[in-house]
């Protein structure tokens, strides 16, 4: 049924913290669909936002190193969930064609990043190589009735020249995984906006302001819930949204999930896989709202999956 | 052979750097010249005449005259040349100025090339051999391609000055972009009005025969001799029986027809007469909405049509025009907002483009002047324009200025009040470009008398929220971001060449730039020539225009084509393709490669195939040169044992190795 395939992975820091429903997650559903993900061994934090800051030859070899150690695997892909860690590896790989960047960032290094090695998020694995129809064939409890507005952040998909994948100003990736499950997918404008990123230590404000803003709009559509692919994002949006009430006099109740955390519930794995229990505001309301809707579509989606 | 050389100082243009004295020198020291001097100014009357004085004093058969770019005096001196009574081709010129003073610091190493390359020029005039160009006939009909302001203009001064003029337009009717125009800057004056008259006066001029609807196929021939053939595409409807009553209009069930004329704002039915004023005011069928082609049954019209113009059958008809000059005027097309994805065009149906809305604004447009949004037909109240949309953009790929959009958003805006007196217009600009006649005052009469707030910065992104549009951008006067809620967005698309313009160029063959605008002869002193031969340039197909600066074009195109339809006859450039017929075997090699067309393949008297050059066609590109096998086709003035010669003479002990 499904595709069979094996992909290193690169869980980033986060994943093993702050964002672990995201990585448990996401290894669920990899291996519900059949996707094999193995994660790099002695891999290492890709910088984040301050190494790039500070310096571009040791952010790149921070990634360059990760990279490295997926060729020295045999493989010539990685995928990670992280849209922070994805940039970082891509940017790395971008720059490290300029052969004396590349001589500069090796330097640094014990093994040299000679390879081509290609990063891709989980999402476009998930998009380009599962596939939605796999996807759908997969669902056990379609997300019929909830009504989500799809995140994807500023970095996802820009700049496209590095990121090349979906559209950069209205991506739909997600999107379609969301319909496949059954969700009822609101179109929502500020899909890749920023939401204030890791101003989240130093100016609170500033995510107040713009993430509040996504919030607003969010509310404004009337959605269920918001979908998204980036820890930064997820943590923003849904650990900060009583700091957000608190500063700009709102009331939002609104959950945040990581698209894979709904794949796991529509694929009906364990909870400890869905990891709901880990979202900081609380999802039953709009969970509650799953198959309140007819069954008919449902029907439609089980047909299919027959007919394959 | 008895040589001269003339060293320029021009005045320390050339000498500051190099010692002239030395150079003269030098020269006299070269084969087979005679005498050599320096001199002040050799392009001044004393100098010229210095050099015609010399020739019949010393009996010089030819001339070298070190001094500037061919491309600035070589003709001058070539008359100069004449005037003394040699061949003008026994000439050559030894670029001393641009190729050694204004490059070089060093004044030794500047004079010892210096003395080289006079050393080359002599060389190759050793070998020059008189040439005598050829007189030929001209047809002085002229054909205007492009039926927009610029091409009119072109088009009526030249039947003014009794010129017969073929004018070929690609759509139904002339007009072009002034026709969909509202109004227009600095003078608010009615686009239509103004322009209409000149579109009947195209129509009614006896000198002028209009092809509309029609494209330009294949253009053979020769200044003074061209051969075009045109391409009139179906209309469906016999033209020489409709009348423009627009009956067909009114019974045509098909009425979901886009809508060219009016940008897709609106429908139209799938036989239309474009708009009101359309000349000719004919009717045409669009094949893509009709339902005799689509469904395969109708014909509403024809049973309709009270003279029985329609003809289902009708097919492309290629018709022949023999004309001596072409003026492209074809204008030019706008930018595909859609490339913007961050302000919603395409997908928001009230982010509209300039263009659109114009047609908003017309009387004659589908709202008849009253504005009225696409999504839900309300009046907005509070609109955003936005400037620079495919212009100054380099991630788009259009670094250049379009140069009218902050007029005609100036002027959009100011009619924006008038039409709706409690509207707020805002304008995200990047800077104000208004450096026309009376055109920043226009801006300023915007913004000091219409309100029109002019906020310094980019828009970021365009997202709806209810039915208002969000605009957010920066405000770099204040360095704050800012929000604006508007109920209309109004995209200041930019110019680019128009769709098929490089390759309408490459038929015409004339040059055109990166972005698909054709190129003049010279920046500054050729705007209107192109560099081929009796091809002129009118409009924005050489670059943005707006309208005066268009018609200007238009009648300084009018212009040239005149002055060279004065002369009866014209003279050919005698450096061309010569095949020495004892060496050319008829492979026709040349044939293949000659861009222009202009070899073409005989037999000899004993049946052999040769090739053979006809003069008034080649442009001495060379191409044929490097290609013969034999070496037996050769650029007259540049062959290969001229060429050599000036190989040999800088670096003999090569040429002996090799």
């Amino acid at each position: 049924m499904t595709t069979q395939m094996t992909i290193p992975y690169y869980p980033g820091c986060s994943g093993k913290g702050t964002s672990k429903e995201y990585d448990l997650s996401t290894l669920g559903i990899c291996e519900a669909l059949g996707v094999d993900l193995v994660e790099i061994p002695d891999w290492n934090c890709c910088g984040s936002t301050p190494a790039h800051t500070v310096n571009h030859v040791l952010s790149c070899a921070l990634s360059a190193r990760n990279l490295a150690l997926v060729s020295k695997m045999g493989f010539n892909e990685v995928t990670t969930p992280c849209p922070s860690c994805l940039t970082n590896l891509k940017v790395a790989e971008h720059k490290m064609h300029k052969e004396s960047f590349r001589a500069e960032t090796n330097a640094l290094l014990d093994i040299p990043y000679e390879d081509d090695v290609e990063a891709k998020s989980v999402l476009q694995i998930l998009y380009e190589n599962v596939g939605t129809e796999a996807v759908a064939a997969r669902v056990k409890k379609p997300l019929e009735g909830l009504r989500v507005a799809c995140y994807y952040g500023c970095i996802m998909n820009r700049p496209p020249e590095v990121m090349d994948f979906d559209d950069p100003e209205h991506p739909m990736a997600m999107d379609h995984l969301m319909e496949a499950l059954g969700a009822e997918v609101i179109p929502y404008p500020l899909k890749v906006e920023c939401c204030g990123a890791s101003y989240g230590i130093t100016r609170r404000d500033i995510v107040s302001k713009l993430s509040g803003k996504l919030l607003e709009v969010a509310e404004s559509l009337g959605v269920d819930a918001v979908v998204t692919a980036c820890p930064l994002c997820q943590m923003n949006l849904d650990m900060r949204q009583s700091q957000i009430n608190t500063d700009n006099g709102t009331n939002y109740n609104i959950p945040v999930f990581y698209f894979t955390q709904l794949m796991a519930k529509a694929f009906d794995l364990s909870y400890r896989i869905q990891g709901l229990n880990k979202l900081i505001v609380s999802p039953k309301t709009a969970l509650a709202r799953i198959g309140k809707v007819v069954e008919k579509p449902v029907e439609k989606v089980t047909e299919e999956a027959a007919e394959k | 052979m008895r040589i001269g050389v003339f060293v320029c100082h021009c005045g320390s243009n050339i000498a500051g750097t190099v010692d002239c004295e030395k150079v003269a020198a030098a020269a006299k020291d070269f084969p087979d010249v005679v005498y050599s001097d320096d001199t002040m100014y050799a392009c001044s009357e004393p100098g010229q005449q210095g050099i015609i004085e010399a020739v019949k004093e010393h009996k010089l058969t030819g001339v070298v005259v070190a001094s500037c770019s061919p491309r600035m005096h070589e003709p001058t001196f070539r008359r100069a040349v004449e005037r003394a009574g040699l061949n003008k081709y026994m000439f050559e010129m030894a670029n001393i100025r641009e190729h050694v003073s204004w490059v070089g610091k060093d004044k030794e190493l500047n004079t010892n090339k210096a003395i080289d390359l006079v050393m080359i020029a002599a060389e190759k005039l050793r070998r020059d051999k008189p040439l005598i160009s050829k007189k030929f006939d001209i047809n002085k009909r002229v054909l205007i391609i492009g039926g927009g302001v610029a091409g009119i203009q072109a088009a009526l001064d030249c039947a003014d000055g009794g010129l017969e003029v073929v004018l070929v337009e690609k759509t139904t009717s002339i007009g072009g972009k002034m026709a969909k125009l509202d109004k227009t800057f600095p003078t608010v004056d009615c686009s239509s009005c103004v322009l209409g008259p000149k579109m009947v006066d195209v129509a009614q001029n006896p000198n002028i025969t209009l092809h509309t609807y029609s494209e330009i196929e294949e253009v053979g021939g020769y200044v003074g001799n061209f051969e075009i053939k045109v391409k009139k595409k179906a209309t469906f409807v016999d033209w020489e029986k409709c009348t423009g009553c627009g009956l067909c209009m009114e019974k045509c069930p098909s009425k979901k027809s886009f809508d060219y004329f009016n940008e897709g704002i609106g429908t139209t039915t799938a036989i239309n007469i474009p708009f009101p004023q359309a000349i000719p005011k004919k009717a045409k069928i669009d094949a893509d909405f009709c339902r005799k082609f689509t469904k395969g049954k109708c014909g509403v019209c024809a049973k309709i049509c009270p003279t029985k113009a329609i003809d289902f059958e009708m097919k492309d008809e290629i018709i022949t025009e023999n004309v001596g000059a072409i003026i492209t005027a074809t204008g030019y097309d706008l930018f595909d907002f859609k490339k913007y994805a961050e302000y919603g065009a395409g997908k928001y149906p009230d982010v509209i483009t300039s263009m659109q809305y114009e047609r908003l604004m017309s009387a004659s447009g589908p709202t008849t002047g009253h504005i009225k949004r696409p999504s839900d037909g309300k009046e907005p109240k509070n609109i955003v324009f936005i400037q620079c949309v495919g212009s100054r953009d380099k991630s788009v790929n259009r670094p250049y200025c379009s140069g009218f959009c902050c007029m005609y958003t100036a002027k959009q805006a100011i009619l924006t009040k008038d039409h709706i007196p409690d509207s707020q217009s805002y304008v995200f600009y990047m800077d104000i470009r208004s450096p026309g006649k009376s055109y920043d005052e226009f801006v300023r009469r915007g913004i000091e008398e219409y309100g029109t707030e002019y906020i310094r910065g980019r828009v970021a992104m365009v997202y709806p929220v209810g039915d208002k549009l969000i605009v957010r951008g920066a405000d770099t006067l204040a360095g704050s971001q800012v929000e604006v809620e508007a109920d209309l967005v109004v995209l200041a698309v930019g110019a680019e060449s128009a769709v098929g313009a490089p390759q309408l160029a490459e038929t015409l063959r004339i040059s055109y730039d990166t972005y698909g605008f054709y190129m003049e002869s010279h920046p500054k002193l050729k705007p209107v020539e192109t560099n081929t031969a009796g091809v002129y340039l009118a409009g924005a197909c050489q670059g943005p225009k707006d309208i005066p600066a268009s018609v200007g074009q238009g009648s300084a195109a009018a212009a040239k084509v005149l002055a060279l339809f004065s002369k009866d006859q014209l003279e050919s450039d005698p450096q061309t393709a010569l095949v020495n017929a004892a060496r050319c075997i008829g492979c026709y090699k040349c044939v293949e490669t000659c861009p222009f067309g202009a070899i073409k393949e005989i037999e000899d008297r004993f049946g052999n195939a040769k090739a053979e050059v006809i003069e008034t066609i080649c442009q001495g590109c060379g191409l044929c040169s490097v290609t013969c096998p034999q070496s037996a086709i050769q650029l007259q003035h540049f062959t290969d044992n001229q060429i050599l010669s000036e190989v040999k003479a800088l670096c003999p002990s090569m040429m002996e190795k090799s």
